[in-house]
């Protein structure tokens, strides 16, 4: 099961600055762990240690987002398109799960 | 330093003060590589909080779609803080993945005037830079921190710098 995969900018450097990377698997979470056999990294940046989608973090297959799909058990079929988007957020209160920001993982702020 | 044309400033604050109490949220995009933003997309705030905003997920997919048709990219990240200063708070910096954004914070705390201020926050590390508001094509003076009266006759801003 061949997808493309969109990545954002913010996450290229774990793909040598390629927009979008091929993959393969039956759903997302098989796909992970494909890409991360090429691009080992990318995948701490979605999935939190638990094993769950990160909570700042959108993916879509084709038009649709992930979590209406069964998160990373949505399943993948050859010629789909996997887009990963960073959730806009954030405001002037305190966000319960703000820690699993895609952008935070890289380098937690403290507390 | 952001420069941005006075309209989409204006329009940015109309949207803060619509929604107010709730924050309000959207971003300005421009063409790739430019710096420049020109076209205004006011987003919903998927939250509809007082303290809180994250951008539709389904909206945002269209919006970025059409950014990429378009070759343009988020230029302005532009939201609301209803009863604190146009500061990023933590939150702000812990979920900011755009490095190559300007975040455009807007204060409605106070009724009579609005304060907007721009950071970068690359990596957690948060820079505050001066806004230069363009009227028509003419730049005005760079300052630190805008503060606008709530009719367009009556703007007035006050420099920090």
């Amino acid at each position: 099961m061949s997808v493309d995969v969109r990545v954002p900018t913010i996450l290229r450097s774990y793909t040598g600055g390629a927009k979008t990377v091929p993959g393969t698997g039956d759903t997302l979470a098989g796909l992970l762990a494909d890409l991360e056999t090429r691009h080992p990294g990318l995948r701490g940046r979605l999935v939190t240690e638990e094993g769950a989608l990160h909570r700042f973090v959108n993916v879509y297959v084709n038009d649709e987002d992930v979590r209406f799909l069964g998160a990373l058990e949505a399943k993948l079929s050859a010629g789909d398109t996997v887009t990963v988007l960073p959730a806009v957020a954030g405001g002037a209160g305190q966000a319960s799960g703000a820690s699993e920001a895609l952008a935070g993982s890289a380098s937690p702020a403290g507390g | 330093m952001l420069r941005i044309d006075r309209e989409i400033v204006e329009a940015i604050v109309a949207h803060a003060r619509r929604d107010h109490p709730d924050e309000a949220c959207g971003v300005v995009a421009g063409p790739a590589g430019s710096d420049t933003p020109t076209r205004l997309i006011p987003m919903d705030n998927a939250e509809r909080s007082s303290t809180f905003y994250r951008f539709d997920s389904m909206e945002q997919l269209r919006v970025w779609r059409e950014m990429d048709e378009r070759d343009e990219e988020p230029v302005v990240i532009y939201h609301s803080h209803t009863a604190t200063e146009a500061v990023p708070s933590r939150t702000d910096v812990n979920l900011a993945a755009e490095p190559a954004a300007h975040y455009l914070l807007v204060s409605t705390r106070e009724p009579d005037a609005t304060e907007i201020r721009s950071f970068r926050i690359v990596d957690g590390v948060v820079t505050e830079e001066p806004v230069r508001v363009v009227v028509a094509g003419v730049d005005g003076t760079a300052v630190q921190s805008y503060k606008f009266g709530h009719t367009p006759t009556m703007v007035d801003y006050e420099c920090r710098a």
